[in-house]
């Protein structure tokens, strides 16, 4: 910056003027130093922010080298944890983490995205301006704003659903959930226990109550990139598709949601990786019993839940051992972020139509 | 829309005079209500609007919840006294509250001048620069990691480093769930300075340190602080991560005077946790009353986050 001030020649001596009163001069010595100095500073730091995650992938995995080294394959397929053999395997947490993931995504897309169709396009906004113009009031001063408040309101509700931290839904799920599905869950293990997802009575914790309440966890990510996704389909789309006479569910099942699909999808890739390293309503919910079972009420245990629980009360032994199981957490959570990203492209070339 | 006559002859009083529809048989375009697409239609509608009003359910419940119950135990006792012994009565928990605010600000110091001046050398930097490419792919594969994970980081690198738990750890911990957020956020806010005003600053010769300090990052405050409450309230709220690395005291963070930053120290969130698998009444209603303090934290935070948000649009 400084130097071409200095070879630039004006005729005239404005310039030089200029300098020569003080007003104008080029970053003295040390101005330049502090430049460098700070960029260099800004620099490093984003250096260090590129290699914290790996790290962090490289801190778990020196510390499980030991138990990875004496365990080998059979921590992951074998189903005892038992700490006064020394025996620990982790299949049942696997399955556990996966299954409870996999169940409270079905339940918390389908509510999810219900919710997200819902605002997009606009029921609420439309039922209440309906009500209004019954009543004649759709374009008084005070009522007329009314449909749009109530959509921002409902939006708002919604989010406020993630603001909530997850201690508090494990809590809340201990003594509302549980003492409310209780008496429906045994009578269905009672009256259709033949079916395998009714095998077993549900006595307190298990798995369905902890999908439910993390399902609940998983609806307003949903919810929000999906109505995103909704409301940025060109509405000439839509326009057309009414012009051509079609209802209002078939333009949402043939237009809206097709040319969505690739940010709905991508909203359940992401509430997926969040399932999968939820930690706390689990810990407190779904009753951390070493067990492989797919019944919905039987006690169940997940990654994250043992690492919550066994790590506060771990020796020196135990840690290896829990850093493998983190190992594994960590490359579940980046498998399906990757493969999630990768179905996202391919599944919703096809799905999107010209915009 | 053709069968709706009535509010287009409303408008338009010449209408019957010309009538347009002269040719046309009205009845046969009307449509029946019973037809499968419209029954299709209704049904779906009604299952939506069901379904959002069922999702709502929770939050109405968990408000509930928290004001009968936590709002029952709530008096100035909660602030001022330690958590009880089983079978104990009374008690509070501010330790607790000291040691989540301790905590989180520790970790907020840690996490705002390392968000904001990565933000700096984002936004500064050229599109093709590989470095930016990197710090941003590790932001957002940070934003999706699991919180448990950045404890168990912490309890590797500093529990097991330092020799015990302590808040230093737990505040670690929630500096690695905050950086993402407030990096992002701060090379959004810087990236929406006016360019004529950086170029203002770069013309009148000042260094990009300068244009930095004096021009940029004042402008972007508004922005930067809703990304950093935004972090704070995220993090106010987690509990995996603190659990093996702050783990929870039954004391006040001070002993002899001064603050002692490297030993085991409680927080809201454990607490709950902790109380919430015990059989005693008095235990469980703190928990609840707990749980309302924290939500009341976190969604203060929030708000204020977003009435920044919301002014910086205004501008």
């Amino acid at each position: 910056m400084a130097s071409p001030l200095r070879v630039s020649t004006v005729p005239g001596g404005a310039l030089e003027d200029a300098l020569s009163t003080g007003l104008a001069r080029p970053p003295s010595m040390r101005q330049r130093l502090v430049n460098k100095t700070f960029l260099t500073v800004c620099q490093s730091f984003a250096w260090l922010m590129a290699l914290l995650v790996a790290a962090i992938v490289l801190q778990i995995a020196v510390q499980a080298t030991p138990a990875v080294k004496q365990y080998g394959v059979d921590f992951l397929t074998g189903t005892t944890w038992d700490a006064n053999t020394k025996q620990y395997s982790i299949l049942p947490e696997i399955w556990g983490t996966l299954y409870s993931s996999v169940l409270a995504l079905m339940l918390g897309s389908a509510f999810g995205i219900a919710a997200a169709v819902f605002l997009a396009e606009g029921f609420l906004a439309q039922a209440i301006f309906v009500t209004l113009r019954a009543l004649k009031l759709q374009y008084k001063p005070l009522w007329q704003r009314l449909p749009d408040r109530a959509e921002h309101a409902l939006r708002n509700l919604i989010e406020l659903l993630a603001a909530i931290p997850s201690v508090v839904y494990g809590l809340w799920g201990i003594f509302v959930v549980i003492p409310a599905i209780r008496p429906l869950c045994n009578q269905l293990n009672e009256d259709f226990g033949w079916i395998s997802f009714f095998a077993t009575p549900l006595s307190g914790p298990g798995m369905l109550p902890a999908v439910i309440v993390l399902s609940i966890m998983l609806l307003p990510t949903i919810t929000a990139l999906s109505r995103d996704a909704l409301t940025s389909v060109p509405s000439k789309l839509r326009m057309a598709a009414y012009g051509m006479g079609a209802t209002r569910w078939e333009t949402i099942l043939a237009v809206s949601v097709p040319t969505a699909a690739r940010g709905i999808f991508g909203a359940i890739v992401i509430a997926f990786g969040r399932a999968l390293g939820e930690t706390m309503a689990l810990a407190m919910l779904v009753g951390n019993a070493n067990r492989i079972s797919v019944s919905l009420f039987s006690p169940a245990n997940t990654l994250a839940a043992l690492l919550a629980n066994s790590f506060p009360e771990a020796g020196p032994k135990e840690v290896g051992v829990l850093m493998y199981a983190a190992l594994v957490l960590l490359a579940i959570t980046m498998l399906v972020n990757v493969f999630g990203s990768l179905l996202l492209t391919r599944a919703s070339r096809h799905l999107e139509g010209a915009r | 829309m053709l069968v709706d006559e009535g509010s287009g002859a409303h408008e338009r009083p010449s209408a019957q005079a010309l009538d347009p529809f002269a040719g046309i048989d009205l009845q046969a375009l009307e449509k029946s209500l019973l037809r499968p697409r419209s029954l299709f239609n209704a049904a779906a509608s009604g299952l939506v609007s069901l379904m959002t009003c069922l999702a709502l359910v929770p939050l109405f419940s968990v408000i509930w919840m928290l004001l009968s119950h936590g709002g029952k135990r709530l008096s100035l006792t909660l602030f001022t006294e330690l958590p009880p012994a089983p079978l104990e009565a009374g008690g509070g928990f501010g330790n607790a509250i000291l040691g989540t605010l301790l905590i989180v600000g520790l970790a907020t110091l840690i996490a705002l001048p390392f968000g904001v001046l990565t933000a700096v050398f984002l936004s500064q930097a050229e599109h093709d620069n590989r470095l930016a490419q990197g710090v941003r792919f590790a932001a957002k594969v940070l934003t999706g990691f699991p919180s448990i994970l950045a404890g168990v980081f912490a309890y590797g690198s500093v529990v097991l480093l330092t020799g015990g738990f302590s808040a230093v750890a737990g505040a670690i911990a929630l500096s690695i769930l905050m950086l993402p957020t407030i990096t992002l956020t701060s090379e959004d806010a810087i990236r929406m300075v006016p360019a004529k005003m950086h170029e203002a600053a770069v013309g009148m010769g000042a260094t990009p340190t300068q244009t930095v300090w004096t021009v940029l990052l004042p402008t972007a405050v508004p922005g930067i602080a809703t990304g950093a409450m935004l972090a704070i309230a995220r993090a106010a709220g987690e509990t995996a991560p603190l659990l093996f690395t702050a783990l929870f005291s039954n004391y006040w963070l001070a002993s002899h005077g001064h603050i002692d930053v490297m030993r085991p120290t409680a927080s809201l969130a454990v607490l709950i946790y902790n109380f919430a698998g015990v059989p005693f009444d008095n235990q469980l209603e703190l928990a609840w009353a707990a749980a309302l303090v924290l939500v009341l934290l976190v969604l203060t935070t929030n708000i204020i986050g977003q009435v920044l948000s919301s002014r910086r649009l205004e501008h």
